[in-house]
């Protein structure tokens, strides 16, 4: 036991050694809580307008108002005819055109072919058409003062679950805490056990009296500890600076992000168990692994709108089941029966890692 | 002298088998899966119904519901509390509650309300879920002023073509960012720096010879890319393929540039690819990649002039899919040439042949 207390305490001095790159691990956390919770949204906000309007009447000067006066577009300019808009579009300096013919409000009530046109730069559909139900729900209702016809309607009430103020880190948190332990537990792990080999001084610990498997698990042991210390970070970033309630139980929510710590660390090792090289090493945890966390699992786009051979695929990433289960538990504050499926899936996981990366393991350096 | 020096590089790269290999996988992986995965497009979101009316007005409206690509209807339940039991257990992300008498309210031409709640942990899904399902069943379509909509440069409204040119520049900031961060720190590490060092290659012909083939590389990578959206998805650029291949001869330089920084400043390979990564992961969150860039607030949109992968996904963009020309992206071509000149200026004079 004392040798393993050493053992641990000798990759906490190499972990420590490096500054720079302690400050990254710790850091990456907090700028990704900040940006995600104040630079990024994913809503619809200033959306840049052109305003072409040769009737210049009331109506046409009420509704431009109005789009001006909402928070999701901004009037950057007014032009005469529509190569202009065509021009502007090009140039990235707009992303709606608003659009009026001659003698609108007068030709209005008579003529019904007369419309106005809505030009929206479709490059991105969701904005384009967040864009176009902003501005089209802004249009009817400056119409509001005219007596309206008495239309059979239905008035739809509408209540938004878990998220009512639909703050986007509502949904980037439990990624980005996915994100952050892939990266630090299967990442680091596999870098450090694999730069022991290139240097040689794996020879060295592997004559040492211990078992060679408690010469890898104390090589993971740090790397825990770190991860739990960026949880921590993480979720105190979200609570007290972001306002992101944790609605469900602490205890299921480390006991969920425990098992996953410990998924991705075996994963770490059984790339390490592969690779022979640093780059290799970097270039399997780093672009095959961290790229297909990243937009694979949920993170960022929805795996329900992905086809069905990718939504297989996102099965077998464990981010998925975790942030899944982060967001179960976190956001929507249910119990344990609802992430048990979770839950299996991760210790399943678990057991195929651990079988697989301790017969690959190997006592001797070939 | 440096005719020697690219050799030596390409030699090195195509010495282990990985490399090569890599260069060209990755970008054929990326592109066949990334755009599928890459999809925020809002569709078949699962509706629970609440029908409490049971009447013919009732029925009809979620007909109506269940004909647009929107939604797909997954169960019905009897009461609310069932309902938001579904949604807990992420069998349905919306729920439509319909109140009993509805149809005689209409009828009567009283008010009639419906409640609907959306699982909004996804805001955009929630958003867009709500407003598809409101337009539907008030039928707002009835707008009093006729709105003639367009959507300009993307008529099928298709993400995937929308997600290609930034995947694009994604896939070139991570092989001409990467692979030079570790460099010259692996040189470092197995000493044939100090080789380098005492021959009499001056600096700003060792840093040219390490640019060089990371510029090829970029090159052969960028058309990879293109080959594969046109085969797989026929995605082919509105405007001239050129004036893509000039904006990233120019990206690759400024990329490459600072993966040579860090590398000149890093004592490891491990430091070295922290610190890239660093970068990179900031780089691609501002990028407007993923979200729009004039959503962020002013502070943010401040600091994202000094973004080189912004300026490249702009152009990607604006070229591949509005057909820009060079004088329409004049603004970024200077932007991200002001980039590739101070990155390798610095890459040079941070580069020390002794200690």
């Amino acid at each position: 036991m004392k040798q393993f207390r050493s053992f641990i305490r000798k990759e906490f001095r190499h972990i420590f050694r490096d500054r720079r790159t302690v400050l990254i691990l710790l850091g990456i956390p907090i700028i990704q809580i900040i940006l995600f919770g104040f630079a990024l949204s994913t809503d619809l906000n200033n959306d840049r307008v052109a305003v072409l309007d040769p009737s210049q009447d009331e109506l046409t000067h009420r509704i431009t108002n109005e789009i001006n006066s909402s928070q999701y577009f901004k009037v950057v300019r007014n032009i005469s005819n529509a190569d202009q808009a065509d021009a502007a579009f090009k140039k990235n300096e707009i992303d709606m055109a608003l659009i009026f013919p001659p003698r609108f409000a007068a030709k209005l009530p008579n003529d019904s072919s007369t419309h106005m046109q809505l030009l929206l730069d479709g490059s991105d559909p969701n904005m384009a058409r967040m864009g176009y139900n902003y501005a089209s729900s802004i249009i009817t209702s400056s119409q509001k003062q005219q007596p309206a016809k008495a239309v059979q309607s239905v008035i739809p009430n509408i209540q938004l679950l878990y998220n009512p103020q639909m703050k986007s880190s509502y949904n980037f948190v439990p990624g980005v805490m996915g994100m952050i332990l892939m990266l630090l537990c299967a990442m680091m792990t596999s870098i450090s056990i694999v730069r022991e080999k290139e240097n040689g001084t794996m020879e060295v610990l592997l004559v040492s009296p211990m078992r060679p498997i408690f010469i890898i698990l104390a090589k993971m042991v740090p790397y825990m500890v770190l991860s739990l210390a960026n949880l921590l970070t993480i979720l105190l970033l979200s609570v007290y600076l972001l306002h992101v309630p944790i609605a469900g139980n602490l205890g299921l929510l480390f006991g969920v992000s425990f098992l996953f710590i410990m998924v991705t660390l075996f994963i770490g090792l059984l790339i390490s168990n592969v690779a022979n090289t640093q780059v290799l090493a970097m270039m399997m945890s780093g672009l095959m692994l961290m790229m297909p966390t990243v937009f694979l699992s949920g993170m960022v786009f929805p795996v329900e709108s992905m086809p069905k051979v990718l939504q297989w695929l996102s099965c077998a990433m464990p981010a998925r089941w975790y942030i899944q289960a982060m967001r179960k538990v976190m956001i929507e504050g249910v119990g344990l029966q609802y992430v048990f499926k979770e839950i299996l899936v991760l210790t399943g996981m678990l057991a195929i890692l651990l079988t697989a990366s301790l017969k690959t393991f190997k006592n001797r350096l070939a | 002298m440096i005719k020697y020096l690219i050799e030596k590089e390409f030699k090195q790269m195509f010495r282990s088998k990985f490399m090569p290999r890599m260069i060209v996988m990755y970008p054929i992986l990326i592109m066949i899966f990334m755009p599928f995965a890459a999809n925020s497009d809002i569709s078949n979101l699962n509706l629970c119904v609440i029908d409490n009316d049971h009447s013919v007005y009732s029925e009809r409206l979620v007909n109506r519901i269940e004909a647009s690509t929107y939604f797909k209807l997954t169960s019905t339940k009897g009461t609310y509390y069932e309902g938001l039991k579904e949604v807990e257990s992420d069998r349905a992300d919306i729920l439509l509650v319909i109140p009993p008498h509805l149809e005689r309210y209409l009828s009567l031409n009283e008010p009639a309300h419906v409640w609907i709640a959306a699982n909004s942990v996804n805001a955009v899904k929630g958003s867009l879920g709500i407003s598809y399902l409101s337009s539907i069943v008030s039928n707002q379509n009835k707008s009093s002023i006729p709105i003639d909509v367009t959507y300009l440069y993307n008529k099928h409204q298709d993400y995937k073509l929308f997600m290609v040119p930034g995947l694009v520049a994604m896939i070139l900031i991570a092989l001409c960012g990467f692979l030079p961060a570790l460099n010259i720190v692996k040189e470092k590490e197995v000493g044939t720096m100090d080789q380098i060092n005492v021959t009499p290659v001056n600096k700003f012909t060792f840093i040219i010879a390490k640019l060089i083939p990371y510029w090829v590389i970029g090159f052969v990578v960028l058309t990879i890319c293109f080959i594969m959206a046109w085969a797989i998805y026929g995605f082919v650029p509105v405007g001239n393929l050129g004036v893509i291949y000039l904006g990233a001869s120019i990206f690759v330089l400024a990329v490459s540039g600072l993966g040579l920084i860090i590398s000149n400043n890093s004592d490891n390979m491990q430091q070295a690819m922290f610190v890239m990564w660093f970068c990179m992961i900031v780089f691609m969150m501002m990028s407007g990649l993923l979200t729009p860039i004039q959503s962020m607030p002013q502070w943010a949109q401040d600091i994202n002039v000094l973004n080189p992968l912004k300026y490249f996904i702009q152009i990607a963009r604006m070229v591949f899919l509005r057909g820009s020309s060079v004088t329409d992206i004049a603004e970024q071509l200077i932007a991200l040439s002001i980039f590739a000149i101070g990155f390798n200026t610095w890459a040079v004079l941070s580069y020390r042949k002794s200690n």
